[in-house]
């Protein structure tokens, strides 16, 4: 027996976000059932992460059997827009969260009628740092930076850079406009990402939004 | 930030190890490459452990420094400004430690078996 005031030491060696990948886990299966692909939609504020669902909604087939779920720290404006383009569209506001968790992503999955979803994507708090450390349980992150943030930005957000399955580089259109230095960004992607698919594309203009509808296409044929 | 919900899961999960037991000790591992930050979550720690089987827990924190390894000429290096090997400048990296983040243990007070562990303390004696 120990002494009244011992201290015993406990090994617990167990990750701390463990919680959140054990539900992020579940919504998979949950997606996984109902047949429907998950993409998890992440930029910094204003890089054109609702723009490109609305643009990829506008190339979509069957626009009804695509569902968004977006995240704000407030208001409904990008639910508002989704809605507009023709999606089944869910709101969540997280009051000060910086990130959507797989909490908040269960949540919201009850909201839907997924009996008749095949694509959900998942419009992330804009946040270059924290939404790449909590799994949601989708299929593929999806990381948009867009030329006006700079072409530092992989050097400076390396977290994010490295966790995502595909890179959308939105605002092309305005490479004359800005000193962007392509090879550069590209040059520190690689670096942390090697071999990244990447789309260059304009949402304004529609330059290679194609070849992104086409790749989520892909996916979904695949599913 | 998100340091608030992390500091919950922290309690959360030492909590569940304690069983029952109060705790006076936190150990945690946490990668230079995570983002957390330990003044961020110590702050929080007061508030959150108050009144639970934690309260007045101290928390370490060990940093783990990031260690990259060059793919190419296979270099082991820890990276300063820049992410490039230093020795052949290429891109192509692997991460082999930083981005740990985990409770490694606790340490619990054990009261003798007769004496049951006193409720939660209020404020003053």
């Amino acid at each position: 027996m120990s002494q009244p005031t011992s201290r015993d030491r406990v090994a617990v060696v167990e990750k701390i976000l463990g919680a959140n990948e054990r539900l992020a886990a579940d919504n998979r299966a949950r997606l996984d059932a109902h047949g429907i692909l998950g993409l998890n939609f992440m930029a910094s504020p204003g890089a054109g992460k609702t723009s490109l669902i609305e643009q990829s909604l506008a190339r979509f087939g069957n626009r009804a059997r695509v569902a968004v779920i977006d995240g704000d720290v407030a208001t409904s404006i990008d639910a508002d827009r989704a809605a507009a383009a023709g999606a089944q569209a869910v709101q969540i506001n997280t009051g000060g969260e910086c990130h959507l968790d797989a909490v908040m992503l269960k949540e919201a999955l009850g909201r839907l009628d997924l009996r008749s979803v095949e694509l959900l994507i998942v419009e992330n708090v804009g946040n270059l740092i924290c939404p790449a450390n909590f799994q949601l349980g989708t299929h593929k992150s999806v990381l948009i930076a867009s030329i006006p943030e700079g072409d530092d930005k992989p050097y400076k957000y390396p977290g994010m850079y490295q966790g995502v399955d595909v890179l959308v580089i939105n605002k092309i259109d305005l490479l004359p406009y800005i000193d962007f230095d392509m090879d550069y960004f590209r040059r520190g992607v690689e670096a942390l990402n090697p071999g990244l698919v990447t789309f260059p594309l304009s949402c304004r203009n529609g330059e290679g939004l194609d070849e992104w509808v086409g790749w989520v296409r892909a996916l979904l044929s695949a599913k | 930030m998100h340091e608030l919900m992390v500091t919950e899961s922290i309690l959360e999960v030492a909590l569940r190890h304690a069983d029952g037991a109060p705790i006076t000790d936190i150990r945690l591992v946490i990668g230079d490459l995570s983002t957390v930050v330990d003044d961020s979550v110590q702050f929080y720690w007061d508030f959150v452990s108050e009144g639970t089987g934690a309260d007045g827990a101290i928390l370490h924190f060990r940093r783990i420094p990031a260690e990259l390894q060059c793919l190419d000429c296979a270099k082991v290096y820890s990276p300063q400004e820049d992410l490039t090997c230093p020795v052949c400048r290429s891109t192509h990296i692997e991460i082999i430690r930083g981005k740990e983040f985990y409770l490694e243990s606790i340490d619990v007070a054990r009261e003798p078996l007769a004496t049951a562990a006193p409720e939660k303390t209020g404020n003053g004696t």
